[in-house]
């Protein structure tokens, strides 16, 4: 099986993310839960055109981070991530 | 002063009036996708039915294509809002495939290639309503719409007919899918407006 690509790179993501996390999610790091890859988020692959926004790693396709805003309601679920690290606010 | 005539002002054409609450017609077919289009290999593909634990039935692609199959014309409704009237395809029906299954498990869950995932009750899937498609329009389906072969379940949302659908685990207990599981309705029926959880 081989696949074809349709995907917008992690930046894409900012906006949408936005509404979670204080720190500039494109800026932060984060391992696959699947092949255990590091990579910055704003190399994940980014699928916008279904009903959420799903991120998969560059290097395995994995999904890494799954979004919607559902009325209102933000439903995030980042299990395909051992980590995700970002820079700390200032104090 | 502007001249309106009555039928003017908002009264709905006839193919608006077939739509779903929160609708909008298209001639398009967009492509909705979580993730990348996996090109399946007829040689390779395979659909399977199992209880979670045994594998009940096997079809390789040459095995599928000797089923009986049909032609359908329906409406589809996508979560997204637009909705495609009158659509053709040419399937399997889920009643073909499940003539020999005994089974007493109400639900299932159909996963794809890609690793998509839908579920849906037993009896939805049964009585002429749900078929693994593998034409549109009388070509093959493309792999941007689940070719070599999808599930069409038109009387829910659209995300429930799994593209590049590869089998289905039947289920004593409901349990949620893809999108079930992000927000969206365990069931999704679009006449009931059923896009989120809760509603």
């Amino acid at each position: 099986m081989n696949a074809s690509m349709n995907y917008l790179d992690g930046n894409a993501a900012a906006g949408e993310l936005s509404t979670i996390f204080v720190a500039d999610i494109t800026s932060a790091e984060g391992q696959c839960a699947n092949c255990g890859g590091k990579k910055p988020f704003a190399e994940a692959h980014l699928y916008m055109q279904c009903p959420g926004l799903v991120a998969r790693c560059a290097l395995c396709g994995h999904v890494l981070l799954r979004f919607a805003n559902v009325q209102g309601r933000v439903f995030l679920d980042l299990r395909g991530m051992t980590y995700l690290s970002v820079d700390a606010a200032p104090q | 002063m502007a001249i309106i005539s009555r039928g003017f002002a908002g009264r709905r054409s006839a193919a608006e009036a077939k739509l779903p609450p929160g609708q909008y017609l298209t001639t398009d077919f967009p492509v909705l996708s979580a993730g990348p289009t996996p090109h399946v290999s007829l040689d390779r593909w395979e659909f399977t039915i199992d209880d979670g634990s045994n594998v009940l039935k096997r079809w390789d692609w040459k095995s599928f294509r000797e089923l009986l199959s049909e032609s359908i014309t329906v409406d589809i409704h996508c979560v997204t809002r637009w909705s495609k009237l009158g659509t053709s395809w040419e399937g399997v029906s889920l009643d073909v495939l499940l003539a020999d299954v005994r089974t007493e498990l109400p639900y299932a869950m159909f996963r794809s290639y890609g690793d998509y995932t839908t579920n849906l009750p037993l009896k939805d899937v049964m009585n002429k309503q749900a078929w693994i498609a593998f034409k549109f329009n009388g070509a093959d389906l493309e792999p941007e719409h689940g070719g070599p072969a999808r599930l069409l379940v038109p009387h829910l949302y659209l995300w429930k007919s799994a593209k590049w659908v590869k089998g289905m685990t039947l289920m004593p207990h409901d349990k949620p899918g893809f999108w079930e599981s992000l927000g969206y309705h365990i069931y999704g029926d679009p006449w009931q407006e059923q896009r989120y959880s809760g509603e």
